[in-house]
């Protein structure tokens, strides 16, 4: 056989591959560029789109804790430098106001038969994002520590400070409490989740003002104040990533954790194997005789942004389609608590399930939430500190959050 | 040098400067004047995997077209500056009004947020910067006097906290200092006390930092003395000698007043640095005991979901104004011996 000849077929041979691979996403040509933030579920995610690529499809991605602080800018040009925002709940409310992404209605007609009615996120009449896994932060406990003290596991705060206090009288554990009190977001986020607890709402209805200058916020500091009491000194540093070592020492038996963690603690390389094996979840705690979890649900999903093709949109679409296909799932079950049709839970799923189960509340999606978020993380730990008033601490942060609501023209 | 000449030389760099830093600044001054648009707001019925709500949203499509009418935003004047966030001119009114002695009014003043990042950027500034003209001068001359096979290596070991990013040089320490790094760890033994903490209490974290600044900072002006001490003229130092002057007292006497452009230099250069400390903050995760104007601007740019331009902008002109007036006595003492030369 003559070179021609042989390399003729290894060129038809290469070209009846790329035909296979674009034949199973279905995209002709078009380019396909993913923004996301850095985890694990979402590298799955973004893998299998990539599986999407072939000669006529580029498919790239850009995995990074700084998304939420490059996508309006990177959305706002023309053509828009990523074709697919990965976001959360949080994280969509900026392209939402700035008019950075595109209904989906007709991609999803068209090319989203694997998607259930829970994934869509519709704002007003439209479909704005498409939902994949669940995220929400939940209660991480040590067996082998309750069990030895005869402790049930806590569903209230009441009766995990009641627990705190049995295993430090017992001399087990000086700081048995755990949470992401770092000021700034973490410490933001735990105001939300243990205020959403009581069951009342952040602003006045259908407006920016802000009504957390209540007994409910007064209650929600209170517990706050509690954890820390009961927390290691060095409390102010803690934020996701600063517990876990914490926890891998032995030093905490009670936690509040995010989900998306919950994997990696019980892991089979966990530095800290014993505990590991001691690790178990379940919901978040209520607070003040309430029935459901002191915690905010969210969602992470993809959003396509406006400012592209509709060739390059639609081939972003399909592509994130194969990202979370039924497929990916199965071989990422462990990685999230997946939205996905057919999804079924694993251990470290648990948590996060307790918590959806007990009709935990979403994380607000309101334009203005962004701002409460900021004045809530700086304004707390003065209070947390032992330095000043829970009603001075709740005064600052309504001043706070009053004056960047007006300069962002919320409020007047 | 003629005009010509002196106009030949500066102007590549003069217009760096007008491209790279007075527009920049310019732009911050006017941005700051702005505020968002009032924003148009809907009410809609938002569904998603844990169910619906009704909840306001931004209206796009009007606040589109008042966007296109007027890019900068509504024009608020010098509104920002006063705002509760910067300098907070109604409520210290309002302090000043219902305070009943003048440690109220202090204490309620340092809980603004601005001024509460001033006190420790002041505070940072006036207590690292001379002690590291101090420690930076002790370096040099002890280095100046060891044996000179020596000095190769003990000048690059001194200079290795420069060498370090100060976000590296913070973070490294950080460990160091957590009740289970060494430092921390060695401090609880030393103590006999083992809740102790140095990221616990406001006053440790401040002292914490300021050590690092000065750890930071003093190879900086240990360089700066060292180069100082190679000039310094023999034949003075000699005639002191002869005149039997002590170690000491040809330091005092010859030593330190030759240097003393220098200290100067290094105060204004300190000065400078220092006034806009940031990423120790970052690195101490230290926000919670400690914030400085930069760290302001920082969060302010990272504010939720949408920066808070206007507000960051205030800021930034707060701390260009609190630079100048940090300087102005060594630009005028400078001018003075600038004068005086000719």
């Amino acid at each position: 056989m003559s070179t021609i000849t042989r390399s003729g077929i290894a060129v038809c041979a290469l070209l009846s591959m790329t035909g296979l691979a674009a034949a199973e996403c279905g995209i002709e040509s078009g380019s396909v560029r993913i923004l996301s933030n850095d985890f694990a579920a979402l590298h799955a995610v973004a893998d299998a789109a990539q599986t999407c690529a072939s000669d006529t499809v580029e498919v790239t991605k850009n995995q990074t804790e700084e998304h939420k602080n490059i996508q309006v800018p990177a959305l706002s040009i023309d053509p828009a430098t990523y074709t697919v925002a990965v976001i959360a709940t949080n994280s969509i409310v900026p392209l939402l106001n700035d008019d950075l992404i595109r209904p989906l209605d007709d991609l999803v007609a068209e090319h989203g038969q694997q998607l259930t009615e829970q994934q869509l996120i519709r704002v007003g009449d439209n479909i704005m994002a498409i939902a994949f896994m669940a995220n929400a932060q939940h209660l991480f406990y040590r067996e082998d520590v309750l069990e030895e003290h005869g402790i049930a596991v806590p569903t209230s705060y009441e009766e995990v400070f009641a627990a705190a206090e049995t295993l430090r009288e017992a001399g087990a554990m000086e700081t048995p409490l755990a949470a992401s009190y770092k000021p700034g977001w973490d410490l933001g986020a735990e105001f939300v989740n243990t205020y959403l607890g009581t069951g009342n709402d952040f602003f006045a209805p259908g407006s920016a003002e802000l009504a957390i200058d209540n007994e409910d916020g007064l209650r929600t500091l209170e517990t706050m104040k509690q954890m820390v009491d009961y927390m290691d000194a060095d409390w102010a540093t803690y934020d996701s990533n600063g517990q876990k070592p914490v926890w891998d020492a032995g030093d905490v038996a009670l936690a509040i954790q995010w989900g998306s963690r919950a994997g990696a603690y019980i892991a089979d390389d966990s530095p800290a194997p014993e505990i590991a094996d001691a690790t178990a979840f379940a919901a978040s705690p209520t607070i003040a005789g309430n029935s459901i979890p002191a915690v905010a649900m969210w969602w992470d999903g993809f959003t396509i942004a406006k400012n592209i093709s509709d060739e390059d949109a639609e081939a972003s679409f399909i592509a994130m389609m194969e990202g979370i296909s039924p497929e990916m799932m199965q071989e990422n079950a462990d990685a999230a608590v997946w939205l996905i049709d057919g999804y079924e839970p694993t251990p470290a799923s648990e948590g996060v399930i307790a918590d959806l189960q007990g009709g935990a509340r979403s994380f607000p999606m309101l334009p203005y939430m962004g701002l409460l978020h900021t004045a809530l993380g700086d304004n707390l730990t003065e209070y947390l500190q032992g330095n000043e008033s829970a009603e001075q601490a709740l005064a600052d942060v309504t001043a706070a959050y009053t004056t960047a609501a007006r300069e962002a023209g919320f409020l007047n | 040098m003629p005009h010509r000449t002196f106009l030949a030389f500066i102007w590549p760099s003069l217009l760096a400067m007008i491209l790279f830093i007075a527009i920049p600044i310019i732009s911050v001054a006017y941005q700051s004047l702005y505020i968002e648009h009032e924003q148009i707001l809907v009410t809609s019925e938002n569904c998603g995997p844990f169910g619906c709500t009704s909840s306001v949203s931004v209206d796009r499509a009007a606040m589109a077209r008042l966007v296109e009418e007027q890019p900068a935003g509504r024009y608020n004047g010098l509104g920002t500056y006063t705002n509760a966030s910067h300098l907070a001119t109604d409520e210290i009114a309002a302090i000043v009004a219902s305070s009943e002695n003048f440690n109220e009014i202090r204490n309620r003043i340092m809980n603004l947020p601005f001024y509460k990042a001033l006190i420790f950027t002041l505070a940072y500034t006036f207590i690292v910067t001379p002690l590291v003209i101090v420690l930076g001068f002790v370096i040099a001359v002890v280095v100046n006097s060891i044996p000179q096979m020596l000095k190769g290596p003990v000048i690059f070991f001194s200079l290795l906290p420069m060498l370090v990013t100060p976000l590296v040089g913070s973070l490294v320490l950080f460990w160091m200092i957590d009740s289970r790094g060494i430092i921390g760890a060695g401090l609880q033994a030393l103590f006999g006390d083992p809740t102790l903490s140095l990221k616990a209490s406001p006053m440790l974290t401040w002292v914490t930092l300021f050590v690092y600044g000065v750890w930071h900072s003093a190879p900086f002006a240990f360089v700066v003395f060292y180069a100082g001490l190679q000039t310094v003229p023999t034949d003075t130092l000699e005639s002191a000698m002869v005149d039997g002057a002590s170690r000491w007292e040809r330091i005092r006497f010859v030593v330190m007043p030759y240097l003393l452009p220098l200290a100067s230099f290094i105060a204004l250069m300190q000065l400078m640095d220092n006034f806009r400390i940031f990423e120790p903050i970052i690195g101490f995760s230290a926000a919670a005991s400690a914030t400085s104007l930069s760290y302001l601007i920082y969060s302010d740019l990272r504010a939720g979901n949408s920066p808070l331009f206007g507000s960051a902008a205030a800021t930034s002109m707060l701390t260009i104004i609190g630079v100048i007036i940090l300087l102005l006595p060594v630009l005028h003492r400078n001018w003075r011996e600038f004068s005086r030369k000719v």
